[in-house]
């Protein structure tokens, strides 16, 4: 039998002019298993802390009940109150007799009524609550950071300060991303190599990181603190150890005609390549579908050159496993792909490029060296038009329902660079609005239209064709209510950006939410917006939603201060009002597991004593203590009601709810 | 009909809900009659969610458009202004009395003051 | 709102309302401490989420002589579990028209999506609710005879 006290709080006035609290508290005395009731000024003070320690003890109460203030405000006090005096904290109840009594009547007997019906539910309950006990799980000193972009070089920098391990997973060959393709960064137009390399190289000199360039998460097992990571090493066919980025090699190879991915393909490079000058490991890769010795079997002629013996092409992938205790996703974005639009012209014209191929038009280490060419033949474009929300903001199912964020200020970037390093070019710009918040972000783009001259046209393209070697590009101009044709050399699409297609297997390892346009999902959109739902793992960049480099950045720093905070901890305490299973209700049908939006359920066959010696295999639910994170979905779920929750039981709920019918 | 009724048939009649668009002016900007439209595929949308649909109903364009749908083609929105566009020239084409034009009724009343997206657009409405 | 004839002011309806400790109890305490009236037969259960109400408590609380249940959970998409309150709207759709069959009018029970932020929201909602089950009266059917006679 339970030994319950109950304790009423006037809070000043708060309660008390509204609610006879001694009457509510004389009332509870006659509660069956109320042994001890008393009322006081104010009980979250130290004197009212005191009595409920003194009443716990001397009365030796199994289980209070406290009428005050709201749960939210001062439940993690009296819990406290009731461990300091040996109470199991989780047998505190605390009946809101204030935000939802007191505050809100008039009616002094009215209110008296209400709360008292409020105490006796709080008494239902907390007869029914059982000790709960936090669980406790290691963390394993280690972060992932999946992604080695601007995202994921300044969480692993940050973390890796902090004095924690950290592996950069990349898929690509250098780490770098999509920062390193960049040739000017917005509002100050410096140079992104300057800025990104040395970040890059910070990486690759600091003891704590470790780089595992050309690789692949391939299986995630575990939970927060304990994450269990198989990583797919793929093959190079050089060893990285040895490799000394001379570079001999992508000089004498003979196969020099495939698409150099980093340049958007506009030039070509070699089978074995390093992707460019400033890469991180400065280490070369084989292609095997281009490289002459690995089709054929003849060639060789880069093993025979590499002085340091670096070539392997019997290399295999390998895995590797290891354990972390927090992941940080900054997976990043591609520009989306433009069949859908064909009224743009795209693929049937080389001079109609997308942004991202003119940031390598423009760049120094570009296919062209930074002289601005047009593809087609080499000639400087006189006039070049740029069309801005190519495939953002579409609702027609060509390209993507939202905002691409960018567009509006990388294109004033390129116009503007054009207008500088070439004053003679005219720049054209068709919008549909210029969206450009952020601080000194729409100076930037007035400076565009005023002082370089950008001629900014209030309209959308509806064609570009080519005629007689020009580019016809045909739109309206809403302002003056005209349809308008621009004979021009160069079009360039501010093309709508995606998350990396590769988000999605990673989400699913991860069983972190992702929307319907594959960006990872945050736990919270305002006040969580760095955490995934699934405890442990964190999100930076595009994969998360479209943003800007400082964004990004800040994002970054946002997870590795999430990271750290967790990293430092010796245990994790776990919430102890999760699910719980029956396994002798269990009918293992799986239904739990369904819902469960963090993956917190899994089966297992477990043997059951029948009796007279038999035993029986059978597969039930068993829920981790340590990823659940208690909402109740399975418990409601479950068709044989073996799932419950500790601390919100359907018992105690049951008995809440008939006290607060009684009359 | 009250012009509220009025609205609320031209609304119904296009399908197309012009709260979607996003002022882009891309039907405008691909429109091959754009110079013949006195009110553009754009204003067409516009003005309809505007309820100014006197504008509408007297303007040339309903009778200039060629019903090629280039707009509804090229609309990032889902919007579909030509058949708005379609939508008021047949408001206009009932309030004449012409409710409905049969396949085989055409031949003898064809000359050379009938619009031809008339006919285009009478087939697809009504020959289903 | 008070405008309700003699006969019924004596007739206060019961009302459970499950909020969420997350979007709507919050919402609830918003309402006491911005000092937002509505009426005391509102009484509130915590739960962690919308979709821990089992539509079991819904049944017990008519069974026990409830008048009116009145869910309130995150609004759809800002779910602290993330997916909870669409299992909720789903559940609920399929129980409420059950017990619509059932004698128990569609009006006895409703879903409510208030967010943290709106104090004004939840007594808007409570005050309507009350008003409407007010004017339906006291529910019969479902109920507990033992239930009745200890009335």
């Amino acid at each position: 039998m339970q030994r319950i006290g109950v304790f009423i709080c006037w809070c000043g006035s708060n309660i008390a002019a509204t609610v006879d609290v001694e009457k509510v508290a004389e009332v509870m005395k006659y509660e069956s298993g109320v042994v001890y009731s008393a009322n006081y000024q104010y009980m979250c003070s130290e004197n009212g802390q005191q009595l409920i320690k003194n009443a716990i003890k001397e009365h030796n109460l199994t289980g209070i009940v406290v009428g005050s203030c709201s749960p939210r405000m001062h439940e993690a006090t009296f819990r406290k109150t009731a461990e300091a005096a040996g109470l199991n904290p989780y047998m505190v109840e605390i009946a809101n007799i204030r935000e939802h009594c007191s505050w809100i009547h008039k009616d002094k007997d009215e209110a008296t009524e209400k709360a008292i019906i409020l105490v006796r539910t709080a008494i239902a309950k907390v007869k029914l609550n059982a000790p709960l006990h936090a669980g406790e799980s290691p963390v394993v000193k280690r972060a992932l950071v999946i992604g080695g972009g601007i995202a994921g070089i300044q969480a692993a920098l940050d973390i890796a300060d902090a004095g924690f391990e950290v592996d950069i997973v990349e898929k690509n060959a250098t780490i770098g991303g999509r920062m390193a393709q960049i040739d000017k960064t917005f509002p100050t137009l410096d140079c992104s190599a300057c800025i990104l390399t040395p970040k890059m190289v910070d990486c690759a000199q600091h003891e704590k990181i470790d780089i595992l360039s050309y690789s692949e998460v391939e299986d995630v097992k575990g939970f927060v603190g304990n994450f269990n990571v198989k990583i797919r090493r793929k093959a190079r066919f050089v060893d990285e150890k040895k490799c000394t980025g001379c570079k001999i090699c992508m000089d004498k190879c003979p196969s020099k005609k495939g698409l150099n991915d980093f340049n958007m393909g506009l030039n070509t490079r070699p089978a074995i390549y390093i992707p460019f000058a400033q890469a991180i490991p400065n280490v070369a890769v084989i292609d095997p579908e281009q490289c002459i010795k690995m089709k054929t079997g003849k060639c060789g002629i880069c093993q025979k050159f590499c002085g340091a013996g670096a070539i392997d092409y019997t290399q295999k992938d390998e895995f590797i496993e290891r354990q972390y205790g927090a992941i940080v996703v900054a997976t990043g974005f591609k520009p989306i792909g433009l069949d859908a639009f064909n009224e743009y012209g795209y693929s049937d014209n080389k001079d109609v490029i997308t942004s991202l191929e003119l940031e390598r038009l423009m760049n120094a280490a570009g296919p062209t060296n930074g002289v601005l060419l047009r593809p087609s033949d080499g000639e400087h474009p006189k006039v070049i038009t740029f069309i801005q929300c190519v495939g953002s903001r579409d609702t027609s199912g060509c390209g993507k329902p939202y905002c691409s964020k960018i567009c509006c200020m990388y294109t004033a970037k390129h116009a503007m660079l054009v207008r500088e390093k070439y004053p003679d070019t005219e720049v054209h710009v068709f919008y549909i609005d210029v969206r450009t918040p952020g601080k000194n972000y729409d100076e930037f783009y007035r400076r565009a239209a005023e002082q370089y001259g950008v001629d900014y046209i209030k309209g959308m393209v509806g064609k570009v064709y080519n005629e007689n070697g020009k580019l016809m590009v045909q739109g309206s101009n809403l302002i003056d209510n005209e349809q308008i044709t621009i004979e021009s050399d160069l079009v360039v699409l501010a093309t709508a950006i995606e998350p990396e297609p590769s988000v999605r297997k990673i989400a699913t390892l991860l069983t972190a939410s992702i929307d319907t346009n594959n960006f990872l999902t945050e736990s919270h959109a305002k006040l969580r917006p760095v955490e995934s739902p699934t405890a442990g793992v964190y999100l930076a960049g595009v994969c998360q939603g479209p943003k800007d480099i400082p964004e990004t950045v800040s994002q970054a720093s946002a997870c590795a201060a999430k990271v750290i905070g967790l990293l430092v901890k010796d245990k994790l305490k776990t919430n102890p009002c999760v699910a719980t299973p029956n396994e002798m209700m269990c009918n293992g049908c799986s239904q739990c597991a369904n819902v469960c939006a963090y993956g917190a359920i899994t089966y297992m066959d477990k043997e059951f004593r029948l009796g007279g010696g038999k035993t029986e295999v059978r597969r039930v639910a068993s829920v981790n203590p340590a990823v659940c994170q208690g909402c109740g979905a399975c418990t409601v779920t479950c068709p044989s009601g073996a799932m419950d929750l500790k601390g919100f039981s359907s018992k105690q709920i049951m008995s809440e709810v008939e006290a607060i019918c009684k009359k | 009909m009250t012009k509220e009724e009025r609205i609320e048939n031209i609304v119904k009649l296009s399908g197309t809900d012009v709260k979607k668009c996003m002022k882009c002016g891309k039907c405008s900007g691909r429109c091959p009659a754009f110079a013949e439209m006195d009110i553009k595929p754009h204003q067409f949308v516009s003005l309809l969610g505007q309820g100014r649909i006197d504008v509408l109903l007297e303007s040339d364009a309903i009778w200039n458009c060629l019903s090629c749908m280039a707009c509804v083609e090229r609309c990032p929105r889902g919007v579909a202004p030509a058949q708005v566009v379609e939508a008021v020239r047949d408001t206009v084409v009932r309030a004449q009395g012409m409710n409905g034009i049969k396949a085989e009724d055409i031949p003898p009343i064809v000359d050379e003051f009938i619009p031809q997206q008339l006919l285009v657009s009478a087939y697809r409405k009504y020959n289903k | 709102m008070q405008e309700v004839t003699t006969e019924k002011k004596e007739f206060t309806p019961n009302i459970v309302a499950f909020c969420c400790n997350w979007c709507s109890y919050a919402g609830a305490d918003l309402a006491g401490s911005s000092r937002l009236n509505y009426p005391a037969n509102v009484k509130i259960i915590r739960v962690p989420c919308s979709c821990r109400v089992n539509p079991m408590f819904v049944l017990k609380a008519f069974q026990q002589g409830a008048d009116g249940v009145i869910l309130c959970g995150c609004h759809p998409g800002d779910c602290h579990y993330v997916t909870g309150n669409y299992y909720t709207r789903r559940r609920m759709a399929l129980l409420f028209s059950f017990l619509n069959y059932m004698g128990i009018e569609k009006d006895r029970t409703r879903v409510e999506w208030v967010s943290a932020a709106e104090g004004a929201k939840f007594s808007a909602v409570m005050n309507d609710f009350v008003k409407t089950v007010t004017e339906l009266g006291e529910n019969k059917r479902l109920t507990d005879l033992r239930v009745k006679e200890g009335k």
